[in-house]
Formats: C-alpha cells, structure tokens, sequence
C-alpha cells in the first residue's frame, strides 16, 4: 500500500479525535476520542519506520501505548470518582475551577 | 570639681533613667527623693567646680573639657578641623546659669514634691523635670553652639511634655485650647525660632569653621567677614532666641505655657528654660558686639516686648496668666539690656529675675494648691490671713520684681536703665521706664486682688482655703531671702559710693571678661564720672516704682472701683481684654494661608500623586478582569483555545519551511 493512504487515513483518524473531543460532553467518550487521537500518531509513527526502514518510530509507538494505557488508568479512575460524587459524567457540569 | 563638670548634665539624667524603670513601683516619696537628690548632687558639683573655678586668675578663668567625640567631620574645605565633640566647659558666664539652674532648680523639685502630691502620674512628672534639668545643664555647660543646641532644642521638648502634661484637660475657654493643644503651640512656635537658628549655625559654620566658643571669640575678634554677614547671623540666631525666650514676634506660646502645673511654669517658663535666649546672645556677645545693626534690633524688640507684654498683664484675670506676661515683658528687659551692649545686666536681671519670678509663681501655686485649683483672680482676695507664709514671700517678690530700693530686682533693673541711659539709646530707656511702671501697677493688682479686700470666690472653697505645707513653704522663704539679698552681689559702684565703699560690683568683675562689649559704649558700672546724672536715673525708677504701686492701690483699693475704670478707658481695656487680637491676627495671615495651602497640596497629592499610582492598579485590574473571561472552567472550552493554539503554531511552523 501506498504510505500517501496510511497517512491520510492518520490525518482522518486525528480530525476525527480531535473533534470527538471538542463535541461530546461525556467524559468517557472524550477519553475514547483522545485514544484516537493517540493511535492516528501511532500510526503514523509506524508508517514513517517503515518507510525509511528505521526503528525509532516503531519504538516511539511502543512509549505512546505505554502512556495511552496509564492515561487512561487514570482519566477512567477520575471518571468514576467524578461520578461517584456528582452522579454525572457530564464536562459541561463539571465547571467549578474557575474565577 | 572642675574636671567633673561633665557629670552635672548626667545627674538627672541618671534620676531620669532610675525613676522612668522603676518609677511606677517605687512609693510616691522614693520617687521625688530620687529626682530631688539628682538635682541637689548636681547642685553641689556645681558650686564645687565654680569655687575651683574663681581660684584660678582673672584673666584664664575658665574650663573646658571634651568627654569624646560627636562629629568627627575633619575639615570641610573650611580650611579647619570640624570635629564637634561632646564638650563642656565652664566659665563666669555659664557659671551662674549653672547656679541658677541647679539652685532655683532644687528649691522647685523639693516645692514640686508637696505640689503634685495629690496628682495622678507622680513619677511621669519628674521624668519629665529631671529631663529638663539634664537639658538645660546640657545647654549651659556645652563649650560649642552644636551641644547648646542639642540642650536647646532637649529644653523645648521637655517644655512641650511638662505643658502637655494634663494632656486630658481644657485650658483656656477663649480660645478653645486644650492643655495638649497649648503644648503643641508651644512646641510648633519654637519650631519657627529653632529653624532660624539653625541656619544660622550653619552660616557660622561656613564663615569661621568652627562652633567653638573660645575659637568664635578669636575669630571674631580679628573677624574679617562682611558686615552684614554677621548681621544676619546675628539675626538668625536672635530669631532662635526670640521663640526660646518668648519675644515679639513668637511671644505667642509663653502664656498658653502655663497649662502645665505650677511648678513646671516657675522652673521652665520663668526660671531657666525662657532665659535661654538671653543667654545665647550674651554667650554670643563677641559676634553681636560686632554688629551693631543687629544690637539695635535686639534692644527695639526687647523694648517693645516689655512694652506690649506689661500692658497686657493689666487685664489677665488668670493668677498664673498674669505672671507668665510679666516674665515675657522681664525677658524683654533682658534683651533690651544685651542689645544695649549691658550684658552684664542682662545676666544680673536673669538672675534676680530666677529668684523673684520663680517666687511669685511658686507663691501662685501655693494659693492655687490652697484653693483646690481656683486660678481667677476676681475669685481670690484677702488670702492674706489665710495663707501668712505664702503672702509675706509673695509680697517681698512683687516688691522685688518692680523695683522697690534695696531688693534684687532694683539693682538689676536699675543697671539695665542705667545702661540704655548711657548708651545713648534714650528711646529704649523711656520704654523701658514706662514697662516698669506698668509693671508696678500690675504687680500691685495682682497682688491686691489675692491677698487684700475680701474674699470674692464661693464659700465653700474660701473656707477651705489653707496654708501649705512645709515642703512648699519652705522653698518660698528661700527664694524670698534671695530675692532681698541676691541683688546686692551687683550693686552699682555710684550706690555703693554712697556709703562709702569703694566698686564692690562682684558681679560686674566676674562676669566682665567672658563677655566682649561693644567697642565706643560706655557701662553702667563704668561711668561713675556720670555719677549725678546716675543717681537721678535711680530716683526716677524708685520713682516711678511708686508711682505704678499707688496707681493700682488706688485702682483696686475699692470693690468694683476697678470696673468703673475698665468702662472708663472702654477701648483700651476691650484691646487689652484682647490681647491685641495678636493670636487672631497670626490665625488670619500665618494660619489660614497654610491651611488652605495644606488643603491645595493634599488635593494634589491625593488626585494627581496618588492618581498616577491608583492609574497603575487600575489597569491592572482590568486586564485582570477582561483575561479572566477566559477561565470558564469548561474543560471543552480550554481543549478549543488549546487546538486554536497548536493550528496558529502550526501554520507559523509549517510557513517557515
């Protein structure tokens, strides 16, 4: 396959996250979308490795599942934490941190 | 003795430092035990060191000692060595101040003790007198202008908080001061001479390098400044004096002075502290002798000022009122003398004038103690018998004070007349004259009023009224013995010629070579060719002694004769009554062109100056307030900004390659 395709199809995966975050109010889904996000640079990465016949980028996909994985432990441990206290995951309720 | 005299400041000082840390804890008799001792041990160093002193030869006698050193500024491009040291030295002439001062001074502290009894802040009191003694003994012993100004300026202090001293209380209904406001006035008027003398120790110190006493003196004696530098140092420094020492135009303070007790007003504001001034100018005589447009000023001013100030002692109705313009119009006499060129008698009429003075307002306090604080004169009379002590001593000192032959206060004024007479300055003598007249008659109201006729005040107090105690009596009997005797150390040589002694003018040998007179002028003592012409001057002021005493019995002899007069010479008695409307005049043009100045300067300070500040916070804030729109606390808005910023980030990066 062409590497031109891969990348377009990272491009429209990133989009796709990146307006999956800014759209949905739920705290899981947004979460989700930011898995997205994360695995359209994955592929990325790894589209590049093999291009130039390279190992860090298949490395580098390698750290950012790692950090994928731990960021969610945590983004879903706040998620229920939130949930346990306000019975909602809702972003747009959650607004008490400001001015 | 004499090496000691550093210690006589430090006595009181020490009383100071004992009764201010355990004062409050101490009985009431260990305290005024403790401030009286100060100044007696201070009393008896004193005459030690001036006995040592008159061993020494005519010519050098004199004592200087520097304890250590102040300022050690080096030379100023003056082309002399600037170091002011702590030093203190003793001459005829400081020396009696210095006996006056701790002599008069003990004599009040052991009056005080009985006076103040009955008083709340027993203790605080005689911090404050003990203070005042250092100061003053501070200001007399100093040997340069820089340590007579630290005592000046210690005096004034010590003034503001012994008048200031029933801080609580109203004082005078006329003009709506309260005791802490008459100190405050005090204080501020000082402030006004303090600045001019200030400056004018800085013109001495440009044009002789020195402060020194003995070293201004031979630098003035080959002086080659200009004329009207001295002039107007010499007015500088006078203008210092004229607030210390109460005249024209800064007089204002001294009468409102006597809001604090009784005591404090014989000691500072009779006694000691007002002589200041007089003592500055004699101790300054080698530069005054020098200029004689600036003696002419001295001698007018202290004229008039014994003038104005007699002639407002007519219609003060207050006891204490009534003394305190007497000691403005005797401190006149005092100037007019110096500015003459009879220092001599300047010095002898301070000095009688601390005894008799310092009697009358002591004998005040006794009738005001006996009469639970009663100060109107209209509400005394026939204290005579109630009060025998008090009224004798009283008696003798307003005899001495206007000048009856044989008591203290005929000498030394009769020398300061004398001296204006020779001089030449015939204007100053008929004033002069005309003040002791005034202060006759004054001198006999006051003393009608109180003591003879009937009693005018409420019967309840007029049957309590009572003797003092012993305490208090006691110092009044020998300030009346000193007031007899203590003119005739100076008795003129053309009196002492009468009875066959040859010149016994002690006074006049000791004093005459620590002073510089002006060249040309003749002196009291030293014209016995004019020995005629002398005797008439002394029986035109016995004269008109009488006269002044006469006028007032006849006057005051009758109840309500007084009033009738009063309508008489209506408009005079309504300015009198007035006082000029000297305090309304300075209120009109000193006082409210500074107000309203104060009011232009606070309107800029508080809208331009603190505008400009006021402008920073503002902005500030509402940057503040506009960039905090931005924390919605919504996490989806941040997550929009965030991506807005990575695609401006990203354009700029991606435009660059």
């Amino acid at each position: 396959m062409e590497p031109q395709w891969i990348l377009v199809l990272s491009a429209v995966l990133f989009t796709m996250g990146a307006f999956g975050v800014l759209w949905n109010r739920g705290a899981i889904t947004i979460l989700m979308c930011v898995e997205i996000m994360l695995n359209s640079a994955n592929l990325t990465f790894i589209t590049f490795a093999r291009q130039f016949d390279q190992a860090e980028g298949q490395i580098y996909a390698f750290f950012v599942m790692t950090l994928a994985a731990a960021e969610a432990a945590v983004g879903l441990a706040i998620v229920i934490a939130l949930f346990r206290l306000r019975e909602s995951t809702d972003v747009d309720e959650l607004n008490l941190l400001k001015w | 003795m004499l090496k000691l005299i550093w210690l006589i400041p430090l006595l009181p000082l020490a009383g100071v430092i004992l009764n201010g840390v355990f004062g409050r804890r101490l009985p009431l008799k260990a305290v005024g035990t403790i401030a009286c001792l100060a100044v007696l041990a201070a009393f008896g160093i004193s005459i030690g060191a001036i006995l040592e002193l008159a061993e020494l030869p005519e010519g050098v006698r004199q004592f200087e000692t520097d304890v250590a050193t102040w300022l050690p500024l080096g030379d100023l491009g003056t082309g002399s060595d600037l170091t002011i040291p702590w030093g203190f030295g003793l001459d005829p002439l400081s020396s009696v101040l210095l006996l006056v001062v701790t002599g008069v001074g003990f004599l009040i502290h052991v009056y005080s003790v009985g006076y103040m009894s009955h008083e709340r802040d027993y203790a605080r009191f005689f911090i404050y007198l003990n203070l005042f003694m250092a100061m003053m003994l501070l200001l007399v012993l100093g040997n340069n202008l820089l340590v007579l100004f630290v005592g000046w300026e210690g005096v004034g202090l010590c003034s503001y908080l012994l008048i200031g001293f029933y801080y609580d209380r109203p004082f005078d209904e006329r003009t709506g001061l309260t005791c802490a406001d008459a100190g405050r006035k005090a204080f501020i008027v000082n402030r006004i001479g303090d600045f001019a003398f200030l400056i004018g120790l800085l013109y001495l110190v440009l044009e002789f390098g020195t402060l020194k006493f003995t070293e201004l003196n031979t630098a003035l004696a080959g002086h080659h400044a200009p004329g009207w530098m001295l002039t107007g140092i010499g007015l500088l420094l006078f203008l210092g004096a004229c607030g210390k020492s109460a005249q024209i135009p800064l007089y204002v303070w001294l009468p409102d002075a006597m809001a604090g007790p009784t005591p404090v007003s014989a000691l500072i504001h009779a006694a000691t502290m007002v002589t200041a001034g007089v003592y500055m100018v004699c101790r300054m005589s080698a530069l005054y002798s020098a200029t004689p447009e600036a003696m002419a000023i001295i001698a007018a001013v202290g004229a008039a000022t014994a003038l104005f100030a007699a002639s407002m002692g007519i219609t003060a109705t207050d006891i204490k009122k009534v003394l305190a313009y007497s000691t403005v119009s005797q401190l006149g006499f005092m100037f007019a003398a110096a500015g003459v060129g009879a220092y001599v008698a300047a010095i002898f009429h301070l000095m009688t004038h601390a005894f008799f003075k310092a009697l009358l307002f002591l004998g005040a306090g006794s009738v005001i103690h006996g009469l639970h604080g009663q100060q109107d004169i209209r509400k005394m009379g026939g204290l005579r018998s109630k009060m025998p002590a008090t009224f004798v001593t009283f008696f003798v000192a307003m005899l001495a004070i206007t000048g009856i032959p044989g008591l203290a206060g005929f000498f030394s004024k009769d020398e300061i007349l004398a001296g204006a007479w020779n001089s030449g300055n015939r204007v100053v003598w008929v004033v002069l004259s005309v003040a002791a007249l005034i202060t006759a008659f004054y001198m006999m109201r006051l003393t009608w009023l109180v003591f003879f006729g009937k009693y005018r005040g409420d019967e309840s107090t007029g049957s309590k009224a009572h003797e003092s105690p012993a305490l208090m009596t006691i110092p009044l009997m020998i300030l009346a013995a000193l007031s007899v005797v203590g003119g005739y150390v100076g008795v003129p040589a053309v009196m002492s010629g009468w009875v066959g002694l040859g010149d016994v003018n002690k006074l006049h040998h000791w004093l005459a070579p620590a002073l510089t007179e002006p060249h040309g002028a003749g002196h009291g003592a030293e014209v016995a060719h004019e020995a005629g012409m002398e005797t008439m001057l002394i029986l035109v002021a016995t004269f008109v002694a009488l006269l002044g005493i006469a006028l007032a019995w006849m006057v005051y002899r009758k109840d309500g004769a007084a009033a009738a007069w009063a309508k008489r010479f209506g408009p005079v008695h309504h300015l009198l009554r007035n006082l000029y409307w000297v305090d309304e005049f300075y209120e009109l043009v000193v006082l409210r062109p500074f107000y309203a100045a104060s009011r232009f300067f606070a309107a800029v300070d508080r809208w331009v100056v603190d505008g400009l500040v006021n402008a920073t916070g503002v902005t500030a804030e509402i940057s503040g307030q506009v960039i905090k729109l931005f924390q919605t606390g919504l996490v989806r808005n941040y997550a929009l900004m965030f991506m807005f910023g990575v695609l401006v980030i990203l354009y700029y990066v991606i435009r660059a390659i």
